[in-house]
């Protein structure tokens, strides 16, 4: 092969990095949304139903949606809301059909066996039934949805050739993998703090164990901290611990490493804006300890995290995705994308 | 009906065995006065159609059923479908596939191939001509206004040469097998002819459904169209460049043909584009990647003429690349196929094919036309109302089937709509006499029963002319039916072409 093919093979369309980036955030929110769907039921059986499924609504930021369309959060209205309906975009059925109307956009590019799995797993999870969603079938239906964006992530781990666009879709699973995490803990952490009633109880324990689990982060955690669980321990771990897959800090920390492997390896001189934003995260994470962190404010701190993670999602955007040109001006966030925020 | 009772049907004789000692015929199975391209008897199959039917007759029809439904609804989840959108809902459906393969034999083949390739070379002669000289009509062979009055027209193409002469690239052509088993060419596909990821498929497919049925048949292959593609896309490429980039220009997800473009794109290793991601500077064609521009040499679009290029066709056009035309006259980048080829495959030229194969190539036809009226012309209109409960007339400007009126299918008020039509607007419409499709067994709620099909073999043309083994087998899923496109309830079958023994 000569070398001038060698670099055709390399080149990736910008409406293609576009769509794996968005094909993977919208995988990661359908899996993260069974997780919390799932858990929810816990805290559900644990005795705060209302409170509990509210804050399903708020992780989200659908309040204002949900209330116009179904009123007070009922634990039924807040799983067709997730489960079953097709018109409201942060549903699970919603997320999987953006997901694999990028994956439609990338066929040219990515495995069939990818292509297939999703097409299928679209089909399946847009015709769910009530009964399907109701009493004990919810724990079992949040175990397949999980199941099959895993499934999507072996085949695309097995199957997907490893040059730019996997990168691509590597850099939009970990920015919406840390998201996810600090909304579930930002809504959790302030659900779940120990009135002084509670403390040490039972169902206090119950809770945060929940929570763990919903981030598939349970046993993880029993090993690093065996004999301790406090709010301030299990908000460390999710926040800051350098080996759990779903920890803020380990996927703020591949994100930048998949940037790095974007300009050394295809050398894409673009990633310095998101590598620059995303060096800040990782030392604003890394620079901090908990007690800090909640001293000055833990959900102040989220929120921080948060809109970093949206400057940099919105930076990688403009140097890399449709509208970009060398020299242009940066594009307008909103226009054209093959994804939106929410 | 015994067999004995169709062996006086209108086949030629002489070809082969009389049906008597043909292959037997599946339980239930009359093929009637059509021929059958299972059944009827062929020299040099080499045994291969018996075996067939022996081995579908040992078959009980739930078996059938069960692998029929296996089959499509593997088409479903690996996508190869195209969407239906209404106002409020996208639906996806497969192209029907019925499993009971078409048989071509090789000598067959050889007959079809060259005459599909003398077709491609007429064609490409009389662009070519017509776009420069029009000496074809100076001399009188086609009428000026057929040409130069053809909305396909595009002056725009005018004394402007394109490599090896060569317009059409890709090219369809629509084959019908009459009742005394002639191959006659129904219609001639130029633009952009759509149904070749089918044949690979369905291939596919029948080899995970039926790998039993062809065990032992040789049979040619059909996976090598991406690469004969991609290799004629790089021959079009402009001069001077050693490693032609080659894109696949496509409307979008929500084209209903989007599929083939994604399995034309595979098969070729090349990016499928759309008009967004293309952008023109100082007459050259780039293509927006994550390191910035990239040059763009080939472009295979798959996007009429009229939407390509909003500076010089339609304005609106929102899937087109402005500027491209420019930069393909300037030679920096290739279009396959050309624009404005849709002159030659117009309904209307289709009658004077064989007077064009014989002026540029000073031969026969290996393949013969379906007899054809031309209504523009006073005879022809008066042959064709005279007998109008005999023709099927077809409007020249229209395809999909879509505005045909079948004499002998029609009612009286239907015929009396036609013959208002006629003779309103005469030039708009041509006449064919019947023409009884020849038939294979297909799976239908009756089991195993003659539906009619026609064929479209593909040929692909850079420097020289390939021609894929077999094509797209289109059937009418209907009882009777003649009309074979997807549009209206046709469907498929993986084709066999049967290697020389």
């Amino acid at each position: 092969m000569s070398r001038a093919l060698a670099v055709h093979a390399q080149t990736l369309l910008a409406r293609y990095a576009e769509s794996l980036f968005w094909m993977a955030r919208y995988l990661e929110r359908a899996e993260n949304l069974a997780r919390v769907l799932d858990v929810t039921q816990t805290f559900e059986a644990s005795g705060r139903p209302s409170q509990a499924w509210e804050s399903v609504v708020r992780i989200n930021a659908d309040e204002a949606e949900f209330t116009r369309r179904y009123g007070p959060p009922t634990p039924e209205a807040v799983r067709r809301f997730y489960l079953l309906d097709l018109d409201n975009p942060t549903s699970i059925p919603a997320a999987v059909a953006a997901a694999r109307q990028n994956a439609r956009t990338l066929r040219p590019l990515i495995s069939t066996e990818m292509w297939a799995q999703l097409n299928v797993f679209h089909a399946w999870v847009s015709a769910l039934s009530e009964e399907e969603v109701a009493g004990d079938g919810l724990s079992r239906l949040c175990a397949r949805i999980k199941e099959s964006v895993q499934l999507q992530t072996g085949i695309t781990e097995g199957t997907f050739y490893r040059d730019q666009g996997w990168h691509f879709l590597q850099l939009g699973r970990f920015i919406e993998r840390a998201d996810q995490t600090t909304r579930l803990l930002d809504i959790k952490y302030h659900l779940l703090l120990p009135s002084l009633a509670d403390v040490g109880s039972a169902l206090d324990l119950s809770q945060w164990h929940a929570l763990l689990r919903a981030a598939a982060g349970y046993h993880a955690f029993r090993r690093v901290h065996p004999r301790t669980l406090t709010p301030r321990a299990v908000a460390d771990f999710l926040l800051l611990d350098a080996a759990f897959p779903r920890s803020v800090l380990l996927c703020v920390r591949q994100a930048e490493w998949t940037l790095e492997q974007l300009r050394s390896r295809y050398g894409l001189r673009a990633t310095r804006g998101p590598a620059e934003r995303i060096e800040e995260l990782r030392a604003g994470l890394e620079e901090r300890d908990i007690d800090r962190i909640v001293e000055g404010g833990l959900h102040e701190f989220l929120d921080w995290v948060q809109r970093m993670l949206i400057d940099i999602a919105g930076s990688v955007g403009a140097a890399f995705f449709r509208d970009w040109r060398p020299g242009a001006r940066e594009p307008d966030q909103g226009a054209g994308g093959a994804g939106a925020e929410g | 009906m015994t067999r004995a009772d169709v062996t006086g049907a209108t086949w030629r004789p002489g070809e082969g065995e009389s049906r008597l000692l043909g292959p037997p015929l599946p339980p239930g199975y009359d093929p009637q006065h059509f021929f059958c391209e299972l059944t009827t008897p062929r020299p040099g199959d080499g045994g291969a159609l018996a075996t067939i039917v022996r081995r579908l007759a040992a078959l009980p029809v739930e078996e059938l059923r069960r692998r029929a439904a296996a089959a499509e609804r593997d088409l479903f989840n690996l996508g190869i479908t195209f969407t239906v959108y209404s106002e409020a809902t996208a639906i996806d459906r497969i192209l029907p596939f019925d499993m009971v393969p078409r048989v071509i034999t090789a000598g067959e083949w050889r007959r079809l191939e060259a005459g599909v390739k003398q077709r491609v070379a007429a064609l490409n002669l009389f662009l070519q001509d017509v776009y420069n000289g029009r000496r074809i009509i100076r001399d009188g062979v086609v009428p000026e206004d057929l040409v130069l009055g053809n909305p396909n027209y595009r002056p725009e193409m005018q004394d402007f040469p394109v490599p090896f002469g060569t317009y059409v690239h890709i090219c369809g052509i629509d084959i019908v097998r009459d009742e005394t088993g002639t191959f006659r060419v129904l219609e001639d596909n130029a633009r952009t002819p759509s149904g070749v990821s089918y044949v690979i498929e369905n291939r596919h497919a029948m080899l995970r459904a039926f790998p039993d049925l062809m065990q032992g048949i040789r049979l040619r292959p059909v996976d090598g169209y991406g690469i004969r593609l991609q290799e004629a896309m790089c021959e079009i490429a402009p001069a001077g460049v050693d490693d032609p980039q080659v894109v696949l220009l496509s409307p979008g997800i929500y084209n209903s043909a989007y599929f083939e473009h994604v399995f034309l794109a595979r098969e070729m290793g090349v990016p499928l584009v759309e008009g967004a991601d293309l952008v023109v500077e100082n007459d050259r064609v780039f293509m927006r990647t994550t390191a910035g521009l990239a040059p763009v040499h080939t472009i295979y679009r798959r996007i009429d003429d009229t939407f390509l290029d909003p500076t010089v066709f339609r304005p609106d056009s929102m899937l087109g690349v402005p500027g491209i035309i420019a930069a393909w006259r300037r030679g920096n980048v290739a279009l396959a196929n050309a624009v404005g080829t849709g002159v030659a495959d117009d309904k209307a030229l289709y009658a004077y094919m064989p007077r064009i194969i014989r002026y540029y190539l000073a031969e026969d036809p290996v393949l013969e036309n379906v007899e054809t009226m031309i209504c523009r012309e006073p005879e022809g209109l008066a042959a064709t109302l005279a007998d109008l409960p005999n023709r099927v007339v077809k409007p020249v400007g229209e395809s999909g089937g879509y505005g045909i009126t079948i004499g002998p299918r029609a009612t009286r008020a239907e015929l009396e709509a036609c013959r208002e039509k006629l003779l309103a607007d005469p030039a708009n419409w041509i006449s064919q006499p019947v023409i009884g499709l020849s038939v294979c067994p297909t799976l239908s709620p009756d089991g195993l029963r003659p539906r009619h099909l026609d064929l479209r073999p593909y040929a692909i043309t850079g420097r020289e002319t390939w021609v894929l083994p077999g094509g797209l087998t289109r059937v009418a899923l209907k009882p009777g039916s003649l009309v074979v496109n997807s549009s209206q309830g046709g469907g498929s079958k993986d084709t066999w072409v049967l290697v020389d023994e």
